[in-house]
């Protein structure tokens, strides 16, 4: 079953110079993207800054609008993870209220039932609820956004570069949280990354973007041992390995 | 220097004062860098790699505090050098390349400009022999259009040409110790090659000695001869590339290696 | 070092002023020894004395009494002026650096046209207009003196719209109105803040001189303002009359702006990380 299908998206923004704000030109940052995600696959979206996956994420999620081109979504119960731990969450809030929130705003009700469990699933005290986000480290920080998207139910979370800020030890720990809740939720992920180590880890399928269009897409076995796209092929020579001898002396 | 050793750090300390108490960022470092090799130091976030670069040109910025320790470069301690000995040494003898290319350079000053500032703080020679070197330089490193570049302006220069433009003020006086941090974690993956292979390149022709910190372990294993893994101030374990990654002796190196290779 | 220890000390000293201000207003009756429309006819124009430590005035009224019971009338000006300000401000300023576009255009242009008005000959206008009662007045400064706090909030909400916070927000379905109030406004606040304490200083000096004027706060309402009218023409003989009031108005607007200070100085670091 698809859950989300793509056609021909296109996104430019203007490039506005002078004190009238005049457009003296635009850049395209979507070129004709189509895609479409089957419900419980995890669909990788690769590419080197600038290419257009972050604004065809925000775009899936309804925060931009495209210029052209048709987002259709077999389901309303969408969430998100962002990259920044530091500013994915209201500096503000108590991490109670934070939790809170997709729940008040979908009329749940045993909020604070709900809001308690899932700290089980992210390994947080109890006490956590009633500290500031910033009382917290990046990973937890992480964690706590990742409790977020999952309470309110969805059936389709986009994560945009979700560990792309934290160490290399806390990063395997998020993943495999993500991995362990796809599993127990039957989660359907969108998942966005510049690195293709983790995109590798996570992902069913992938597609490599540049310059706002999709240059190669299949299962991620299958583009990475034989990509056949030029640029996927030098994005994956890019790749430095830790393997011992992988640099001869 | 007799045995070969082009830098020697012991017991190097600093220390920053803040309400909440003194932090000890860098607390007892000891490592040499051998002349020609490139010595990796491997941390995380936190861990006081760069601080340790910083340390060892004396550019640490109050409230941090460089408390205690010796920086032996070919036999004189920076650390008691007085400042017009230190400004001699940085920029000509060692020099150090940032990882953020875009807050090296002055917004308002062109390239080339700032480069020849480099090259006349150091050298006795006339506007147009610096001139010459700098534009030497900006082809050494290979960056596409050297004479356009120099009269760029920073913001008008993408990410990679920055750092190779970085990397060319770092090399115009000749240093002989390189201090890199982090050049290439601002930069995409393919730029990333790139760079490191212009790196390489420099490294060999030149046979400078390079000091390489990164966080990311790949990046030191292509790079590095030697490295010291950096955790929380202290260096947890040292030596040969070959050794630490295929037999890492202390635990906390061996779950930093196994989160690298769980995503190979 | 030495700068922040004299900042910090002139800081608490104007803190302590202006609480011992909110005490006078709190707790008049108590500490006013005299009742400040009493009239006295056989002391006026007395120098200061232990009777009346500030004197009396031309009606042989006690002027400390009268400067307690003023600063009920100054600080509540001050207070709900402000007030009256900040939230028209942040109305103005969040709607329009939410929304962007058109409507922060139309919005900020009637701003800037507010900020050509010479706000105090408006007020002055105004006031010439209706009568000058103390409800007018808080009103009349609170309505001319918006436009600051708007800017302020507008540029911070600029900014902060864009945060990740609010956009998962707004996946998660909520709706403007939820996001500005629950979000943005929060965390926008901190110059606001700054901006009323200073504010309340410059609403005080404007009753004043309003009161001054003879169309602020109307006798035999005791006003710092007033006293001043008052004292105007007595100048020469009873010095008292003028001083006092003068250096309660100076003092209070110089403690406000000193914490107004201070705490921008508290929030700048905090707002640069």
């Amino acid at each position: 079953m698809t859950i989300l299908e793509c056609k021909d998206i296109t996104k430019s923004f203007p490039i506005k110079r002078g004190y009238l704000q005049e457009e003296v030109g635009a850049v395209k940052a979507l070129d004709g993207v189509s895609l479409s995600i089957n419900k419980g696959e995890v669909f990788g979206l690769v590419g080197e800054s600038g290419c257009g996956k972050t604004t065809l994420g925000k775009i899936i999620l309804g925060v931009l609008k495209q210029d052209s081109g048709t987002v259709a979504l077999a389901t309303r119960r969408i969430q998100v993870i962002f990259q920044d731990p530091f500013n994915s969450l209201d500096p503000k809030m108590r991490v109670f209220d934070i939790l809170a929130e997709g729940l008040i705003l979908q009329g749940s009700s045993e909020i604070r039932k709900k809001v308690e469990s899932s700290l089980d699933l992210i390994s947080l005290p109890k006490g956590a609820l009633d500290k500031y986000p910033h009382q917290f480290s990046g990973g937890e920080r992480q964690r706590i956004a990742i409790a977020r998207a999952v309470l309110t139910d969805p059936e389709f979370i986009v994560c945009d570069e979700p560990v792309s800020s934290l160490d290399v030890t806390i990063q395997l720990q998020i993943l495999r949280l993500l991995k362990d809740i796809r599993k127990q939720f039957s989660m359907t992920y969108l998942f966005i990354s510049h690195d293709l180590r983790v995109i590798k880890f996570m992902s069913d399928r992938v597609a490599v973007m540049r310059q706002g269009r999709i240059v190669e897409e299949g299962p991620v076995r299958q583009v990475y041992t034989s990509p056949s796209h030029p640029y996927t092929r030098e994005l994956l020579s890019s790749i430095l390995e830790v393997y011992p001898d992988a640099y001869g002396q | 220097m007799m045995d070969g050793t082009i830098l020697k750090v012991r017991d190097l300390k600093t220390h920053f004062q803040t309400d909440r108490g003194v932090v000890k960022a860098v607390d007892g470092v000891d490592f040499d860098v051998r002349t020609g090799e490139t010595f990796g130091i491997v941390g995380e976030s936190g861990s006081g790699k760069t601080l340790t670069a910083l340390s060892i040109l004396k550019l640490v910025a109050p409230p941090g505090r460089i408390v205690s320790g010796s920086v032996v470069f070919k036999s004189e301690d920076l650390l008691l050098l007085d400042a017009e000995r230190l400004r001699k040494i940085r920029g000509s003898k060692i020099s150090m390349v940032f990882q953020e290319p875009a807050s090296a350079f002055n917004p308002v000053f062109t390239i080339g400009y700032q480069i020849i500032e480099a090259v006349m703080a150091h050298q006795a020679v006339k506007m147009s022999k610096a001139r010459d070197l700098a534009m030497e330089f900006l082809k050494r490193a290979r960056i596409a259009d050297p004479a356009k570049a120099y009269h760029d302006y920073p913001h008008q220069l993408s990410g990679g040409a920055k750092q190779r433009a970085m990397i060319a003020m770092a090399l115009v006086n000749s240093p002989e110790l390189l201090i890199l941090d982090e050049p290439t974690t601002a930069l995409d993956v393919t730029i990333q090659s790139q760079i490191l292979d212009l790196l390489d390149e420099i490294r060999e022709r030149e046979r400078l000695s390079t000091l390489f910190i990164s966080h990311d372990f790949g990046v030191i294993a292509r790079m590095c001869d030697r490295v010291a893994v950096m955790r929380k101030g202290l260096i947890v374990e040292s030596g040969d590339k070959a050794q630490i990654l295929n037999d890492p002796k202390e635990e906390y190196t061996v779950s930093l290696l196994e989160s690298v290779k769980a995503l190979a | 070092m030495m700068a922040e220890l004299i900042r910090n000390r002139m800081a608490a000293s104007a803190l302590a002023f202006i609480i011992l201000m909110l005490v006078f207003a709190a707790f008049a009756p108590a500490i006013a020894p005299y009742n400040p429309t009493e009239i006295d006819t056989k002391n006026i124009l007395t120098a200061p004395s232990k009777a009346h430590i500030f004197g009396t005035d031309t009606l042989g009224r006690d002027i400390f009494s009268r400067i307690v019971y003023g600063s009920r009338i100054s600080l509540s000006i001050g207070f709900i002026a402000v007030g009256i300000a900040v939230l028209i401000g942040i109305f103005f300023g969040s709607v329009a650096g939410y929304y962007g576009g058109r409507i922060d255009s139309i919005m900020m242009r009637f701003v800037d046209i507010m900020l050509c008005f010479p706000t105090f000959f408006l007020i002055l206008a105004v006031i010439a207009v209706l009568e000058p009662s103390i409800f007018n007045i808080m009103v009349v400064i609170g309505a001319t003196g918006w436009m600051g706090v708007a800017r302020l909030i507008r540029a911070e909400i600029l900014t902060l719209k864009e945060r990740e916070y609010v956009m998962a927000s707004k996946v998660m379905g909520a709706r403007p109105a939820w996001m500005i109030v629950r979000h943005l406004i929060p965390n926008a606040i901190g110059p606001v803040l700054v901006s009323a304490t200073l504010g309340v200083g410059g609403a005080i000096l404007v009753e004043s001189a309003l009161s001054f004027l003879g169309i602020g706060v109307q006798p035999p309402t005791p006003s710092w303002g007033n006293m001043l009218m008052d004292g105007k023409s007595t100048l020469g003989v009873a010095w008292w009359h003028t001083v006092f009031p003068g250096l309660f108005i100076l003092f209070t607007v110089l403690a406000y702006n000193l914490l107004g200070e201070a705490l921008r100085d508290f929030l700048e670091p905090r707002l640069r990380r």
